[in-house]
């Protein structure tokens, strides 16, 4: 294993002299690249083709959310947190406002938590098609994309009927729902069930079998479980690195713990594996979906909160499963209308982190599939 | 003026090459005929990548500009002659300049020994394949130049890569084709002769591929893999990963440089899928020249050409007959009828017997490397890309010892007779 | 018919000639390398046209695949990698320009000699090792000179030509390997 703190920083100035007196190269990449997933900027140092070291550079998409939040009522301030990670608006949505309901001591009634189950793991299906979709896309495998934009459009829909939004959905309100579920929820969302479960067949077959999607993987941007938990890395990449850990099941939110499923796991902490485990997730998430399509119970869609809401005093601290891991808010209340600060922990951000470890020796064309990989938004690492 | 004439007639039934038998009317003619036609495949390709492409990914590709969006080639074409031409103030601007150039050069010379039939061939070269080779591989010099020229970093590491792959690929490559080469020497006196590899063939009574199965099918392997990887096309597109190093060499080019880079890279496609089906799919020859022979079958086969087309006028008829009934649509819908038309045409005019006879051997050459073409799409629709380490593994861990053990293997097959003779010889003394 | 068509006519050749006359002038006065490394090409292929000329095809197509583009590439390869704008602003020029005209002096006097004694009816080279053939026999023409039983005189210095290359190899590898 290696220490990360061994990891020395770059020195992006004098590049060292190799073979032939050529120098290494320091190349940037992005904001502006096809393959850095938004406005992501690296700076690589290669002797070659080879990485010696790379930097980050964030911050092109900073919106101050985190600011907004202080300055916004707690209700106002529920539509901003879409905007973070912008593929899983849901995942967000209900990050935040299970975290002011427990700052408020309300809980939302089982209807609202089934339906909200069922939204977040359907986003969760949306987020892994997408990153499915550009990850194969940056290994240079163009067609999977447009499979999976085809199926995530099905789930897109079913937004779109609910709340009338596809992408940034605000779907959830502090302490329940605001909209019923339409007439016909059901039966849609179990016509995507049944249609999707073949789908994800097809992608796997495009990919997990094939001999150049098992080199260009296998092996790349291998991360060991105990540099995860010393990075604070989560979701799919600490679970591909052989950590059984999902809040999900560690921590039960929402009502999770009524259902049956299963957390994947790899062992390797490649490519490949965390490839595995978020085609594994998908098919649980679509199980998770069965069991609660076919047992929502009837009943009121919100809890009893105050018009005007004044939690009392105090700091709260909620995670949830993001469909790119630990996603925590971090909100402090001072008794007034507004919170005094919130702080989100975003998991791309953090898992950003790791890529300087998991490209040190590996080659350029592995950056690309490593950052594909860590399924980044940039929406949500600069906030 | 009579003269003029007949000594342009004096060619018509001539059994060689306009290059090979001196003349330089004919010649002239075909290396016009040559340059258009290709102009022509490279735009039909163009259209062809899109849309088979579109509907493997469910999706539709160009549907605007003209009917189907046959038009939008040539809407590319103008826009990209209209572009501004850029060239980077940091860049070397000769070699900059110079770079587009050789590799359209390179690209376009090959056709010269292209055999599209036993005489439509601009000329037969005694060294016609070495030739191929050889000036194929010159294009690698424009894509380094290219690359070094831009003076920035994605376009260098566009350069490294392209010259790293096409040099290797190139070794595999050449052994695969001397393989070929040596089986022409079992009818004959080998040759390197682009017709005279296909007349081997011919006399031999079987394809390469075929040949001491599965050697020729091993051979025809090595060669298709190394062909997509010296042309730059998926898996094998490093040099212009997108993804990695968004365009490759070519990063810094626009316009008009650009385009040259686009219509080279798919020349050059053309160019090795001929020699391919040069080498080993027979050239020109029909298919089935041993199960189905004899005159019956020959006629048969020759009024293939003109079904073909007569079938491609059935498909724009169908669709015209599908579009929209809308007034918007009218012009869409009487230009794909038009179109429709020009085929059922020319498909007419291939049944005429003089056309016939001559047009079919061409006709069977385009269909063996449209069938490449379609397989270098299908590719690209298919296949993640290999990384660079894994290219160069590939090429010289498993191509090249395949390729060697594959000649000598043939060498020792081919010369078997021999071979025993010497070896009784020896025996007995 | 003649089987040789007078397509070695004085127009080409001297175009050749002083396309490769003005390249090598070209490839020792460039200051950046990759220009010179063009102007190099720019010879090599020239000379295969001089090649085709003297109905060598077979010779004429090596030299287009194994100068102009295995050699010449990599030439190309390694100077991309060095930085070009050092080099600019140092001297590229040596003080061995007394040797390099006594050398190339030397080289005139063969020629010159070589062309007397040849005109004056002796012959410097035995006719057994002369190439006769057409056009189309060029390829088989050098196997034959090369391997042939009776005519092959040519055979102990193509393999000692290919075990120079062989130690070149050798010694590039030696080379690359102490670095690793």
């Amino acid at each position: 294993m290696t220490d990360p703190k061994a990891l020395s920083p770059l020195d992006l100035e004098t590049p060292d002299k190799t073979f032939l007196d050529a120098n290494e190269l320091v190349i940037n990449m992005g904001p502006q690249h096809p393959a850095t997933h938004g406005v992501l900027r690296v700076i690589l140092r290669l002797d070659g083709e080879k990485v010696m070291g790379l930097e980050c550079v964030i911050g092109y998409l900073h919106r101050g959310v985190e600011k907004i939040g202080e300055n916004r009522t707690y209700t106002m301030f529920n539509p901003y947190v879409d905007r973070m990670d912008y593929v899983a608006a849901v995942s967000n949505g209900l990050g935040y406002c299970e975290a002011v309901e427990k700052l408020l001591s309300v809980e939302a009634p089982p209807r609202a938590q089934y339906i909200r189950v069922i939204l977040t793991e359907l986003n969760r299906i949306a987020s892994h098609q997408l990153w499915l979709g550009t990850h194969a896309l940056d290994i240079g495998a163009i067609t999977p994309l447009f499979y999976t934009f085809r199926d995530r459009e099905e789930i897109l829909k079913i937004f779109e009927k609910y709340c009338g939004a596809r992408l940034t959905t605000h779907a959830f309100r502090i302490g329940g729902l605001q909209y019923e579920a339409y007439e016909g929820f059901e039966k849609d969302v179990k016509n995507f069930v049944s249609f999707v479960k073949p789908k994800i067949d097809e992608y796997e077959e495009l990919l997990t079998t094939n001999r150049i999607w098992l080199e260009r993987t296998k092996g790349v941007g291998v991360i060991s479980g105990k540099d995860c938990i010393a990075l604070g890395v989560t979701g799919p990449v600490l679970r591909a690195s052989g950590v059984k850990w999902d809040i999900r099941k560690a921590q039960p939110y929402a009502n999770y713990k009524n259902f049956e499923f299963e957390i994947p796991t790899g062992q390797n902490g490649d490519t490949y594996d965390r490839y595995i485990v978020r085609m594994v997730e998908m098919r649980q998430s679509l199980r998770i979906i069965e069991q609660a399509v076919e047992s929502i119970p009837e009943g009121p869609i919100m809890a009893k909160v105050p018009k005007v809401m004044k939690p009392p005093v105090g700091e709260v601290y909620h995670s949830i499963e993001a469909p790119k891991g630990e996603l925590g808010y971090f909100i402090v209340s001072d008794g007034s209308t507004q919170p005094y600060r919130v702080r989100v922990r975003p998991p791309s951000f953090v898992n950003l982190q790791a890529l300087d470890l998991m490209c040190r020796g590996q080659l350029v064309a592995d950056v690309i599939a490593v950052i594909g990989t860590l399924d980044i938004v940039l929406g949500e690492v600069d906030r | 003026m009579h003269a003029l004439v007949q000594y342009i007639q004096s060619y018509l039934d001539s059994d060689r090459t306009p290059g090979a038998a001196g003349n330089f009317f004919w010649a002239t003619i075909y290396i016009l005929l040559v340059f258009v036609g290709l102009s022509v495949a490279v735009i039909a390709m163009n259209w062809l990548e899109r849309k088979i492409l579109a509907h493997m990914q469910v999706r539709l590709g160009p549907m605007r500009v003209g009917p189907h969006g046959l038009l939008q080639p040539i809407a590319d074409a103008l826009k990209l002659l209209l572009k501004e031409d850029i060239i980077p103030a940091e860049a070397d601007a000769t070699v900059f300049w110079i770079a587009p150039f050789i590799v359209v050069l390179a690209a376009f010379t090959v056709f010269v020994v292209v055999p599209f039939g036993p005489t439509h061939a601009i000329t037969d070269m005694n060294i016609g394949i070495l030739f191929m080779l050889g000036v194929s591989s010159l294009s690698v010099l424009g894509i380094v130049t290219a690359g070094w020229a831009s003076n920035s970093h994605y376009p260098l590491i566009g350069a490294l890569r392209s010259s790293a792959q096409m040099v290797s690929y190139e070794v595999a490559m050449g052994l695969a084709v001397v393989s070929a080469i040596m089986m022409t020497s079992l009818s004959s006196q080998g040759t390197l002769s682009m017709i005279g590899i296909v007349q081997a063939q011919k006399d031999q009574q079987e394809w390469f591929i075929f040949k001491f199965f599965p050697l020729g099918l091993i051979a025809f392997g090595i060669f298709a893999v190394a062909m997509v990887a010296e042309t730059n096309r998926a898996p094998f597109d490093l040099p212009e990963a997108e993804s990695e190093l968004t365009a490759g060499f070519h990063t810094e080019y626009s316009g008009f440089r650009w385009s040259l880079f686009f219509l080279a890279e798919y020349s050059a496609m053309i160019a090795v899928s001929s020699i391919a089906v040069t080498l080993w799919l027979g050239g020109w020859m029909r298919p089935f020249p041993n199960a189905l022979a004899g005159a019956t079958w020959d006629n048969i086969f020759a009024f293939v050409p003109g079904v073909a087309f007569l079938f491609l006028a059935a498909v724009c008829f169908y669709n015209t007959a599908r579009m929209p009934k809308h007034p918007l649509f009218k012009t869409q819908t009487l230009g794909l009828a038009g179109f429709g038309a020009v085929l059922a045409l020319i498909g007419l005019i291939l049944f005429w017997e003089p056309v016939r006879v001559r047009v079919q051997d061409i006709f069977w050459f385009s269909a063996k490397v449209a069938g490449f073409m379609y397989l270098y799409i299908w590719y690209r629709g298919t296949f993640p890309r290999y990384r660079f380490d894994q290219l160069m593994k590939m090429g010289w861990k498993v191509l090249l010892p395949t390729g060697l053990a594959l000649l000598i293997l043939t060498a020792i097959v081919g010369m078997r007779a021999e071979l025993l003779a010497d070896l009784q010889g020896v025996w007995r003394r | 018919m003649n089987p040789n068509p007078p397509v070695a006519t004085p127009f080409f050749f001297y175009l050749l000639a002083a396309v490769m006359i003005i390249g090598g002038i070209l490839v020792i006065t460039r200051k950046n390398a990759v220009h010179s490394a063009l102007a190099l090409i720019t010879t090599l292929l020239a000379q295969a046209g001089l090649y085709l000329m003297l109905y060598a095809p077979f010779v004429a197509g090596v030299q287009i695949i194994l100068y102009a583009g295995g050699i010449m590439v990599l030439f190309l390869f390694v100077i991309m990698l060095i930085s070009i704008e050092r080099n600019l602003k140092e001297r590229q020029f040596n003080h061995q320009w007394l040797i390099g005209i006594a050398a190339a002096a030397a080289l005139g006097g063969l020629f010159i000699a070589v062309y007397t004694t040849t005109t004056q009816g002796k012959v410097l080279f035995p006719s057994v090792g002369r190439l006769s053939y057409v056009e189309s026999g060029n390829t088989q023409g050098i196997a034959t000179l090369l391997f042939d039983r009776h005519f092959g005189t040519y055979m102990f210095a193509f393999e000692i030509a290919s075990l120079l290359l062989l130690v070149a190899i050798i010694g590039a590898v030696v080379m690359a390997k102490k670095r690793i």
